[in-house]
């Protein structure tokens, strides 16, 4: 299987790549359009602002590959938030894989932000990707920026309000939090994308 | 809901971790490899590697460890000491770290912390405060606190810095009470108090953790979103299992040790 990690400049690259290695897979680094349009797997990692990924996307002429790509793609963090139609970090038009546009969250009495740290995720409907991960076990969010619980929802988070943690529509997959930072239930679900559990 | 976190501190010197009491007398704790993962099976939330030999000298250090810690463990770490601008944070963060770090820098060039924020979003970049109180009853910032011969004291009061560098992008604070700092009587509970009321972001307390009571008062009193600590930890004095059993007999929510 081959697996194609898209090089967009994130600084989780290695965190992913280490974690899928974990898995027994290594995963190929690439920013070539034609690498990731032929890839069995595709994984977005993503860790910084939505602008400037979205520019180093440009400026390596991805946006057309990811937005035809017919493979499984999985977006981590602000990877998944690039697969959304647009989003308030920057005001930025996004790959618009998916429908619905990524918001600041909101900053309440107790509910500090960035959301930072160990939280439940809610099933909200039968995915595959959530298979061997319980309601309520913990994964590690970093985010200042999050999507409204929608269709394409699979598990919701709250912090303040509720928010969507995993997302899954066709081929399109992402998780909000870090997999490759939530242990064993990050791990299961890098497992379930890969279809190696 | 969001747990609370427990965060193991591991001061690293030379490629080893190494513990001192009030920033001072340094004694070879084990291999930093060994002690990450030793923590993350136990339940550690998050790990901070403070490299305690890089700012204050002010030399290049071989961080290939952060690429070794990366690899074996899987939950967040934090790098901490001598990273003073964007390629640094880059470098460390490249290797696998999950935030940096950044105390003395920040205070030479406050613009650090936005360029940082710009660079890698807000949530990557936390900033250390090294805080004591003065003979006038104000908390004030240390500088370079790395070694008693480097260590100033600044004008700059404590609560005035921490409104500052949240304007200018900091994603968390950890806050260092340098007065109960080794001594295991306690987090500083007025201090964090005071400093809570005017930040925003996650809070971390750091320095004084001696018993299991010292962790509840300080998620309990002083409502920080995460605790560090080494010594305790170290010398298996509190074990981190047992810690969060009593934390969630008190009501705190923390984290299922897996």
């Amino acid at each position: 299987m081959r697996v194609v990690l898209v090089d967009a400049g994130g600084a989780n690259l290695g965190s992913v790549r280490y974690a899928l290695q974990r898995l027994g897979v290594d995963a190929v680094l690439s920013g070539d359009g034609d690498v990731i349009a032929r890839a069995d797997r595709v994984i977005l990692p993503g860790v910084g602002a939505a602008a400037a990924a979205m520019r180093r996307l440009r400026a390596l002429d991805l946006v057309p590959t990811l937005r035809r790509l017919d493979r499984p793609l999985l977006g981590i963090c602000l990877g998944m938030q690039l697969l959304f139609e647009s989003s308030a970090e920057g005001d930025v038009a996004c790959l618009g894989r998916l429908s619905g546009r990524v918001e600041a969250m909101r900053a309440m009495p107790g509910i500090r932000i960035p959301h930072m740290g160990w939280n439940g995720l809610r099933p909200c409907r039968a995915s595959s990707l959530l298979r061997g991960i319980a309601a309520g076990a913990p994964a590690y969010f970093v985010h200042g920026y999050a999507a409204a619980v929608s269709a394409a929802t699979v598990a919701s988070a709250e912090h303040g309000d509720a928010f969507a943690a995993v997302v899954q529509d066709g081929e399109v997959a992402g998780a909000q939090f870090h997999p490759e930072r939530s242990g064993a239930v990050g791990q299961r679900l890098l497992a379930n994308f890969l279809g190696v559990a | 809901m969001l747990s609370r976190r427990i965060i193991p501190c591991l001061d690293v010197k030379d490629g080893q971790v190494v513990k001192g009491v009030r920033f001072r007398d340094h004694v070879v704790v084990g291999a930093i490899e060994d002690l990450a993962r030793r923590y993350r099976d136990e339940g550690a939330d998050e790990l901070v590697f403070y490299d305690i030999t890089a700012s204050p000298e002010g030399r290049r250090v071989d961080r290939g460890w952060v690429e070794r810690v990366a690899r074996i463990i899987d939950i967040p770490f934090c790098v901490a000491g001598g990273i003073g601008s964007v390629e640094q944070a880059r470098t460390v963060l490249h290797a696998g770290a999950d935030k940096v770090s950044i105390n003395s820098p920040a205070l030479r060039r406050p613009e650090l912390i936005g360029e940082l924020a710009d660079a890698f979003g807000r949530q990557c970049v936390v900033i250390g405060i090294d805080s004591l109180r003065d003979d006038d009853g104000q908390w004030r910032v240390r500088r370079d606190t790395g070694s008693t011969a480097t260590t100033q004291a600044l004008p700059l009061t404590t609560l005035a810095w921490v409104e500052e560098v949240q304007r200018r992008g900091a994603g968390e604070i950890v806050l260092n009470c340098m007065g109960s700092d080794g001594v295991r009587a306690g987090y500083d509970i007025a201090q964090l108090q005071a400093v809570r009321a005017v930040c925003a972001v996650p809070l971390v307390a750091s320095g004084g953790a001696g018993t299991v009571a010292h962790f509840v008062a300080a998620f309990a009193d002083a409502d920080v979103d995460a605790t560090l600590a080494a010594s305790v930890f170290h010398d298996g004095s509190i074990r981190i299992g047992e810690l969060k059993r009593e934390l969630r007999a008190n009501g705190i929510e923390v984290r299922d040790v897996c």
